[in-house]
């Protein structure tokens, strides 16, 4: 440790600066329960079955959402199946302005789609606001644009719909996954079966009553909701001709076996274990709120997060002063507050899972920095922000992905051994890079095994830029010009 | 003047630059059409296609860093020590039809010299995104690729599977022909003569039900482009590569030497990782 900082908090007492709560007000019609939709319009699950969808800041239940069967699945594929013809043989301006009328109408519902997703997921309202859902707009626009153009996009092909598309999406971004997912499959004349996940359901579900609000036609879109069991129901079904999956590696990998001997085609967006990188020449503030930024950033539930720092030598004891620094000053609390910069962990289970990896960071040796002076709510899933000094490669919380926040800090001294050691990962999804020497930043890009480089930024996303990993964080991209090829043939 | 009694070449493996002998020690006989002998090959097992890809990782760094214009330049070279060749090949094919299978080999390697440096920009972008960044995709190499070729044409699909592998900056590890490997095996010398590093393109002689299986499972293999495989091979190859999840690309139905199916940007995109890189433009 260095020598001891100033407290620039002095004043304060070096706790938090108080501020009243700032509630958002917006509160979103929730149904009791909802059914599947299916052709266009809500139907009964086969079974009957719901599950409850839970608020993780409150464990309050806040809806009964259904269970999917193999039967309501085959029901789902059959609908996607029909639409097909008239869909993928609509002329690609009207498709295009079915895409804008989603965009729009998504606008215009943008804070309604806000706070339910913050209620249904936990993350704050900021970052639901502000990032979620105008990004998810953003990609409906975007995609809209390239429904007539596609003989443009891709020189020399005459790129034809793939058929009907079987997608599952992770709970860390439940409505933006749905848009990076429909919005391309659409645009390319494809129809879709998505499935939800089970913790994150009710945006899902708000956006196919948005599909039947601006008169999209039936069977062009169909969510059905359900745990693991229906996405294997959609992963077998003969009736789909290409599967989407964001989601961990391990179910990832699952999916690649399963189809191995059929047609299906096959995108994958899995984990990582990204690694952020802090050369002695960076700006240092501003790295500082990268690294905040690329591992706190909704909870660090994103693929993407940047939860392994690696900083040079030289400035390992002045990084790791202002990481407390700064982490001191999160505010973990209601989703719901407008101040609030860390939300509640998505679900009981991955609580959990953080939980374990915390017991085998410390056991492990790692220096566990707990800086965060928020105090948690009584009820609900919470897990303060925090970061692990000491961090040896072999250690589970340098080479696992947790999904939460936590960070593990190591050092290095020169780029080839930064290089190396970032890329000593079966992942290879994201990385960060700081430093303000030109050359040497655009250097060590080219040699990091990633789908993403992030340079003096962190978790910046745009619908017109591809995302998608290496190695084992799947394959295929999503997002800008690339996308287009997971949805063309 | 008396009958010469003609030398029976024995072909080697080709890995890392040099021709070993597998390590299994064992060997197959060809035949051509009227069932003389012709060559005898090698029949290789793991262990060579274990030794194919080490050679194929120390290889591939150097070689896909190397400049487009470089990796163009040396496939280029590699057309022309195939012109020098093009006899040998077309004997070693056989058939009426070797001579213009030959020619639709050189001219493939040629095609894709030139994807070499255009490649990037004609799939690279620069991205319009809503804020203050500079924000491009580039290709980059996908790594080690494991190319199963098909047993017709011999050379020809050979090459046609090869030549997009390696112009994006990829090392290969190639099994050959199963029915008639020597075509393969007398490009890997004219390869060797070429400027094309060791290491870049390793190629096996063997048997498919032996090898496949080891090339889908290798976790040191990044892709794989296969062609002419049955269809349990094709599984195979795609349940094998689950577990590193590699890239499988398995090409059925292919004709060879219809230019317009076989030269496209279509065929380099599996082989290579977009890679995309922000950077703020604004303090």
């Amino acid at each position: 440790m260095g020598p001891k900082r100033l407290d620039l908090r002095a004043g304060t007492g070096g706790g938090l600066f108080e501020y009243a709560p700032a509630p958002e007000s917006v509160r979103p019609e929730i149904a009791d329960r909802y059914g599947l939709f299916i052709d266009g319009s809500f139907v009964e699950p086969e079974s009957g079955t719901r599950f409850p969808s839970i608020n993780p800041a409150t464990e309050d239940t806040l809806s009964m959402v259904a269970q999917a069967s193999a039967g309501d699945v085959d029901r789902a594929v059959r609908a996607a199946r029909e639409a097909l013809p008239a869909w993928s043989g609509l002329s690609g301006k009207e498709r295009g302005k079915y895409l804008y009328r989603i965009a729009r109408r998504m606008q215009e519902r943008a804070r309604e789609l806000a706070v339910l997703e913050t209620l249904d997921g936990g993350k704050p309202i900021k970052e639901s606001r502000d990032v979620d859902v105008p990004l998810a707009c953003a990609h409906f626009f975007y995609h809209a644009g390239w429904a007539d153009k596609l003989r443009f996009a891709l020189p020399g092909r005459d790129p034809k719909p793939i058929g009907v598309c079987g997608q599952i999406i992770p709970w860390n971004f439940p409505l933006m996954m749905l848009a990076w997912k429909i919005a391309p499959a659409l645009a390319c004349g494809n129809t879709v079966v998505l499935k939800p996940a089970e913790t994150t359901s009710l945006t899902a579900l708000r956006f196919a009553k948005i599909c039947a609000e601006i008169g999209l036609p039936k069977g062009v879109v169909n969510i059905i909701t359900g745990a693991g069991e229906t996405g294997q129901a959609i992963v077998k079904h003969p009736g789909i001709d290409k599967i989407a999956f964001t989601g961990s590696t391990s179910v990832g990998k699952m999916i690649a076996k399963a189809v191995a001997s059929t047609n299906k085609k096959l995108t994958l967006e899995l984990g990582g274990k990204s690694a952020n990188i802090i050369f002695e020449d960076a700006s240092l503030d501003q790295a500082i709120e990268g690294i905040i930024e690329g591992i706190y950033f909704n909870q660090g539930h994103v693929c993407c997060a940047g939860s392994r720092l690696f900083v040079q030598e030289s400035i390992l004891d002045t990084v790791i002063d202002k990481l407390r620094d700064r982490m001191s000053s999160l505010r973990v609390g209601d989703p719901m507050d407008k101040n609030t910069d860390v939300g509640a962990i998505n679900s009981k289970e991955q609580l959990a899972t953080i939980n374990k990896y915390l017991a085998l960071g410390d056991q492990e040796g790692g220096v566990r920095h707990d800086v965060c002076a928020s105090t948690l709510p009584d009820k609900g899933y919470w897990c303060k922000p925090c970061f692990y000094s000491g961090v040896q490669p072999s250690h589970s919380i340098a080479r696992e992905e947790i999904f939460g926040p936590v960070l593990a800090v190591m050092s290095f001294r020169t780029p080839d051994e930064a290089i190396s050691r970032a890329n000593n990962s079966p992942y290879g999804l994201a990385a960060g890079v700081w430093t303000d020497k030109g050359s040497k930043i655009f250097d060590v890009a080219r040699r990091l095994d990633a789908g993403i480089v992030w340079l003096n930024t962190y978790n910046k996303f745009d619908p017109t830029s591809p995302f998608g990993g290496y190695k084992e964080s799947g394959f295929g991209r999503e997002g800008g010009l690339h996308g287009l090829l997971a949805y063309t043939q | 003047m008396s009958e010469r009694l003609p030398i029976i070449k024995t072909y080697k493996l080709a890995i890392g630059g040099k021709f070993p002998r597998t390590e299994s020690g064992r060997s197959t006989s060809v035949h051509d059409a009227a069932q003389n002998l012709v060559a005898h090959v090698c029949r290789a097992s793991r262990k060579d296609v274990r030794d194919a890809v080490d050679a194929a990782h120390k290889a591939q760094p150097g070689w896909g860093s190397a400049t487009a214009f470089l990796r163009s330049q040396v496939l280029y070279r590699l057309a022309e020590m195939m012109e020098g060749k093009r006899d040998e090949l077309a004997r070693a094919i056989g058939g009426e039809d070797a001579q213009r299978e030959v020619d639709a080999s050189i001219d493939r390697v040629v095609h894709y010299a030139g994807w070499c440096d255009k490649y990037a920009q004609v799939m690279g972008n620069a991205n319009p995104v809503a804020g203050p960044y500079h924000n491009f995709t580039v290709p980059f190499p996908v790594g080690v690729v494991g190319v199963i070729a098909p047993d017709s044409p011999s050379l020809l699909g050979f090459v046609s599977l090869v030549a997009p592998v390696i112009a994006m900056g990829n090392a290969c590890v190639v099994l050959a022909s199963e029915t008639n490997p020597v075509p393969a095996l007398v490009l890997a010398e004219a390869i060797a003569t070429s400027d094309l590093p060791g290491g870049i393109v390793n190629t096996l002689s063997g048997f498919r039900d032996e090898l496949v299986e080891h090339f889908s499972t290798h976790r040191e293999i990044d892709a794989i482009h296969a062609g002419g495989v049955s269809d349990e091979h094709r599984a195979m190859l795609r349940t094998g590569s689950a577990d590193n999840l590699k890239r499988v690309h398995v090409r059925g139905g292919v004709d060879f030497f219809d230019d317009e199916s076989c030269e496209s940007p279509a065929w380099l995109d599996p082989f290579v990782e977009f890679k995309t890189i922000w950077h703020p433009s604004a303090v």
